[in-house]
């Protein structure tokens, strides 16, 4: 992958902004989601947050075991608003 | 880790971040900050970002005024690498009763005293800024045009590295565990990793501030509780303003990405450490919020959480140091406004550690909860 690439669909995030950050010494993915917003947009981190935790264990001298994934945060997946208030025609 | 220091912040939320970067500014050497999880892992992280200077005390106006015109420069004070993000789009709040609205007639008098630009609008106007609001039961509104609201991940790690530069040392992953005096006087600190000889002690640490201080033996009045907020999907801009009300008990911004941001507060919300989401809240703040401004029905949550409040008797902030330990200062109880007045905060507890004269008068002492001095200031969520 090049410098280039997309890793974050949603926050268009490329590997270079990843890169970058944890050069800086941002090394754990809640540091990095908090600093990009990497994996907080509607996908929730399903793709981007594997490649970026890939990222930090080939620049740093951590396993892939010792990278704690961010919790994740219900609900998985989007409901509106309306529905959850009991809108009957939402439907 | 270093083995001694000039003096010891405890807790690497926006508040010690600010302390830590004012101290070093004026010269202070030897400044260690402990911070048990990451930097803006508390609180801080989980805040709504909301920055409102409309409120109804001489103090708090002041506060949040030149906070505001901290945050309007931060970029360039502060030299930061990642914009702050600062969006003024301005704070509508909405009265739902005369009496609320006749409180809201006295703020704007004294906002208008100490340079807050806000104005009393009646409810069309309040729908001229925000067409899609629901106007039942409202009114009337202030609106003030430079209220917004940052990003504080970005403004925290901003402060860091500014501070760093200036040879602030931060530890993360480190958690002081007791404090050590002899004869009303601090002589170390304790953390996981090892001990710090100081004489000076901060206790910034959020929703752990009475457990914080209690290592040093110090007792305050401050409580933390569950606060809960939600994100719904990204989409196009359509409300430029915050849209907040005390007695409806809500608010909701879009940030400049698009989404929503909202959240109330739950009276009946016990006191704890739990930060855990609920679907309860889901449920009834989607029911508060698609009242209140309809277009929300289509919208879709993707996200909640939950974050503490510290909070005091009186819902100030306690910015004091101890009358029985010498050196041990507190910045702590900001009860769910701490962020919007962090600029401030710093400078001023950089000012009352260095003995210096306070460039804002404040009363936020820890005694005034024994001396029935509490604050009135009417303007609180
Ligand atoms: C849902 C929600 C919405 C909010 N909305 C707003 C808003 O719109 N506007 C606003 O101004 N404010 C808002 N607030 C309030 C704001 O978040 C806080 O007032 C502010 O972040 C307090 O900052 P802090 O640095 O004091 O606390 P924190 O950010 O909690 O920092 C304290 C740090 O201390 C660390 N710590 C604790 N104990 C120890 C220890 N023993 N050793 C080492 N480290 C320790 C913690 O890990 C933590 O990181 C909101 C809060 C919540 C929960």
């Amino acid at each position: 992958m090049d410098d280039n690439t997309i890793v974050c669909r949603c926050e268009d995030i490329t590997l270079k902004e990843l890169r970058d950050l944890i050069k800086e010494g941002y090394t754990t993915l809640d540091e990095i989601k908090r600093a990009l917003r990497l994996g907080m947009g509607p996908c929730q981190g399903n793709i981007c947050l594997d490649i970026a935790a890939r990222e930090i264990c080939k620049m740093t001298d951590k396993t892939m075991e010792e990278i704690k994934m961010p919790r994740k945060r219900p609900p998985v997946l989007g409901i509106k608003m309306g529905e959850l208030a009991g809108d009957q025609d939402e439907k | 880790m270093k083995s001694k220091a000039e003096i010891v912040i405890i807790g690497g939320g926006v508040i010690g971040a600010s302390i830590a970067y004012n101290l070093a500014d004026k010269g202070m050497k030897d400044i260690v900050v402990l911070e048990q999880n990451y930097i803006a892992s508390g609180s801080t992280g989980s805040c709504g970002a909301g920055i409102r200077q409309q409120w109804g005390t001489k103090m708090n106006c002041l506060l949040s005024r030149k906070s505001m015109e901290i945050f309007e420069n931060m970029n360039e004070i502060l030299d930061t690498k990642r914009d702050i993000e600062l969006k003024q789009g301005g704070y509508l709040l909405l009265a739902f009763s005369k009496k609320e609205l006749d409180q809201f007639k006295e703020n704007v008098k004294l906002q208008h005293r100490y340079g807050i630009p806000s104005e009393l609008l009646t409810v069309k106007e309040a729908k001229e800024i925000v067409p899609q609001l629901n106007t039942e039961g409202i009114t009337g509104a202030t609106y003030c045009p430079t209220d917004g609201h940052a990003n504080p991940f970005r403004v925290t790690q901003a402060y860091v590295e500014a501070a760093q530069r200036k040879g602030v040392e931060f530890y993360t992953y480190t958690k002081a565990e007791d404090i050590i005096t002899e004869k009303g006087k601090i002589k170390k600190v304790i953390t996981d990793q090892g001990e710090i000889q100081t004489n000076k002690v901060v206790n910034a640490a959020g929703g752990f501030s009475k457990e914080v201080s209690q290592m040093a033996g110090i007792e305050i009045p401050t409580k933390s509780e569950r606060h809960e907020i939600l994100v719904t999907e990204q989409v196009n801009p359509i409300l430029k303003p915050m849209v907040m009300s005390f007695s409806y008990n809500i608010y909701c911004q879009q940030t400049p990405d698009g989404s929503f941001v909202m959240g109330y507060g739950d009276p009946d919300e016990p006191e704890s450490h739990n930060i855990k989401s609920s679907w309860q809240f889901l449920e009834e703040m989607s029911k508060k919020a698609t009242h209140l401004l309809p277009f929300l029905k289509k919208i879709r949550v993707i996200r909640q959480w939950a974050g503490l409040y510290n909070i005091t008797p009186d819902a100030q902030p306690i910015l004091d140091e101890a009358t029985d330990l010498e050196g041990f200062f507190m910045a702590v109880g900001f009860s769910g406004h701490g962020f919007m007045i962090a600029p401030m905060t710093g400078i001023l507890m950089s000012e009352m550690i260095l003995g210096e004269e306070l460039s804002i008068d404040i009363e936020l002492d820890l005694e005034r909860f024994e001396n029935d001095r509490l604050i009135l200031e009417p303007s609180v969520v």
